[in-house]
């Protein structure tokens, strides 16, 4: 493929433009050179898979970059998600994960929520500690960014509590978490304190079972679902863009809903 | 060659396609191409009937690309379609080519069609099923974008949200929206290859 592709860009291709041009002088023609040469190059482009750092790549990274600047511009901190009711709940909720439900982790013997970056107290914190503080419940939209979306019950700390509980910098740009699943993602200040953004530790009005993340997982019904992580591990903040799993390989960052 | 030997025609009236609608309509053509190809990708990841697009007539490679492209073109997309409707309202254009509508004229324009006497002559003047087939694809590339807002932001647009029916429901909508628009271009580029004169018009201006 790389061979081939060399081959191509070797023939001048102002020359080549030039002779079409004179052959096809015709507007009908033209047009429907024009046409089917702008397929051609959409189905070559089809087989791309955005790994191989080309212009067009750029372009559509650099895109995807101003989308999450108007994402953020469009971020109500303010506004909250629809909630539901008992009824409206999906059962069985999806299992969703980069891999499958048989291969979940159980949590590391002795766990504790490991704190670092731009944080005043960097103390481990216990999930007993969690437990004792204010608790809060919601049942929200969870959105896939495949297009699917199931309602859940989620109840734990709202995170605005906790991020001021441990003394995080609030002015500081992102939150990022590290899972102990090996994926990481990180989100938005704004985010981080909006009302609705719960550091979950029960589904359904039980623990948080295994494979919906437990011990604890970070849910906001304002972001796509692969924003919101499972089997935290540590939280951190940093000023420093600290990416994703699925962010780095060309999902977008904000991810809003 | 032959075809170089035509003379030009003297210049005359301002050209029947003004430049700004041919070029909205051709960067729309590839707006909606882009919009809609890329589409496909990402309805395959989670299709919500029980079919599936063939991946090769797909654009993205997969749904990470499809939805670079799919929110790349989708600036395009409005911002061209946004010039197009200000444009064609504020040169009354909308008005002259498309109002009045009449119920009488689409029924005679339909029976003409059936006995495949419709004619041509005048390109310069919509037919009744041309008026309502083309403001068909106006409403519902409308639509297309408006369920797609609340598919994108169902959050922050919730009156939107309200009026297309929730997230799932605005995601059937905007399906539909889809096959229409598809049904539509289809039918149009059937119909512009029977009278060649109107794509040469959307090129050059001039039948």
């Amino acid at each position: 493929m790389a061979g081939s592709d060399k081959k191509f860009v070797r023939i001048d291709k102002k020359l080549v433009i030039k002779d079409a041009q004179k052959v096809i002088a015709d507007p009908y023609r033209r047009l429907f050179m024009k046409k089917s040469m702008s397929l051609g190059a959409l189905a070559m482009l089809s087989g791309c898979d955005f790994t191989d750092g080309n212009s067009v790549d750029t372009v559509l990274k650099a895109i995807s970059r101003f989308n999450d600047k108007v994402q953020a511009w469009l971020f109500d901190p303010k506004r909250l998600a629809p909630e539901y009711t008992e009824t409206q709940i999906t059962r069985p909720f999806p299992f969703n994960a980069y891999y499958s439900e048989a291969e979940v982790r159980p949590a590391p013997q002795g766990y504790k929520l490991k704190l670092s970056g731009m944080i005043a107290n960097k103390r481990d914190v216990t999930l007993a500690e969690l437990h004792a503080m204010p608790q809060t419940e919601q049942i929200t939209r969870h959105i896939c960014v495949e297009g699917w979306s199931a309602v859940g019950r989620w109840g734990g700390v709202k995170f605005s509590d906790f991020l001021s509980r441990v003394g995080a910098d609030l002015t500081a740009k992102y939150v990022g978490f590290r899972c102990f699943d090996d994926y990481y993602t990180s989100i938005d200040m704004p985010t981080a304190l909006h009302p609705q953004t719960l550091l979950t530790l029960t589904f359904d009005g039980k623990t948080l079972p295994p494979k919906y993340g437990y011990p604890m997982k970070l849910r906001m019904p304002t972001k796509l679902g692969y924003k919101n992580p499972k089997y935290i591990a540590e939280i951190f903040v940093a000023n420093d863009y600290p990416g994703g799993y699925w962010e780095d390989q060309g999902y977008e960052w904000f991810a809003g809903s | 060659m032959v075809l170089r030997s035509k003379k030009t025609k003297p210049k005359a009236e301002a050209p029947a396609v003004p430049a700004w609608l041919r070029v909205t309509h051709w960067l729309n053509v590839a707006a909606v191409t882009v919009m809609v190809l890329s589409g496909w990708r990402i309805y395959d990841a989670s299709p919500i009937f029980p079919f599936h697009f063939p991946a090769g007539i797909t654009l993205g490679g997969w749904l990470a690309g499809a939805l670079q492209w799919h929110f790349a073109a989708m600036w395009l997309l409005f911002v061209n379609g946004l010039v197009y409707l200000i444009l064609n309202t504020a040169t009354g254009r909308m008005k002259m080519k498309y109002f009045p509508l009449s119920l009488k004229e689409l029924w005679r324009d339909i029976k003409q069609t059936l006995r495949l006497s419709l004619h041509h002559d005048d390109l310069s003047r919509y037919n009744m099923i041309q008026k309502l087939s083309y403001l068909f694809a106006i409403a519902a590339l409308v639509m297309m974008v408006l369920s797609g807002l609340v598919l994108w932001k169902s959050v922050q647009f919730p009156l939107l949200r309200a009026l297309f029916g929730g997230y799932d429901t605005a995601r059937v909508i905007h399906f539909i929206c889809m096959c229409f628009i598809v049904a539509f271009t289809f039918v149009h580029v059937v119909m512009a290859l029977l009278v060649p004169r109107t794509l040469k018009g959307m090129v050059i201006g001039r039948f």
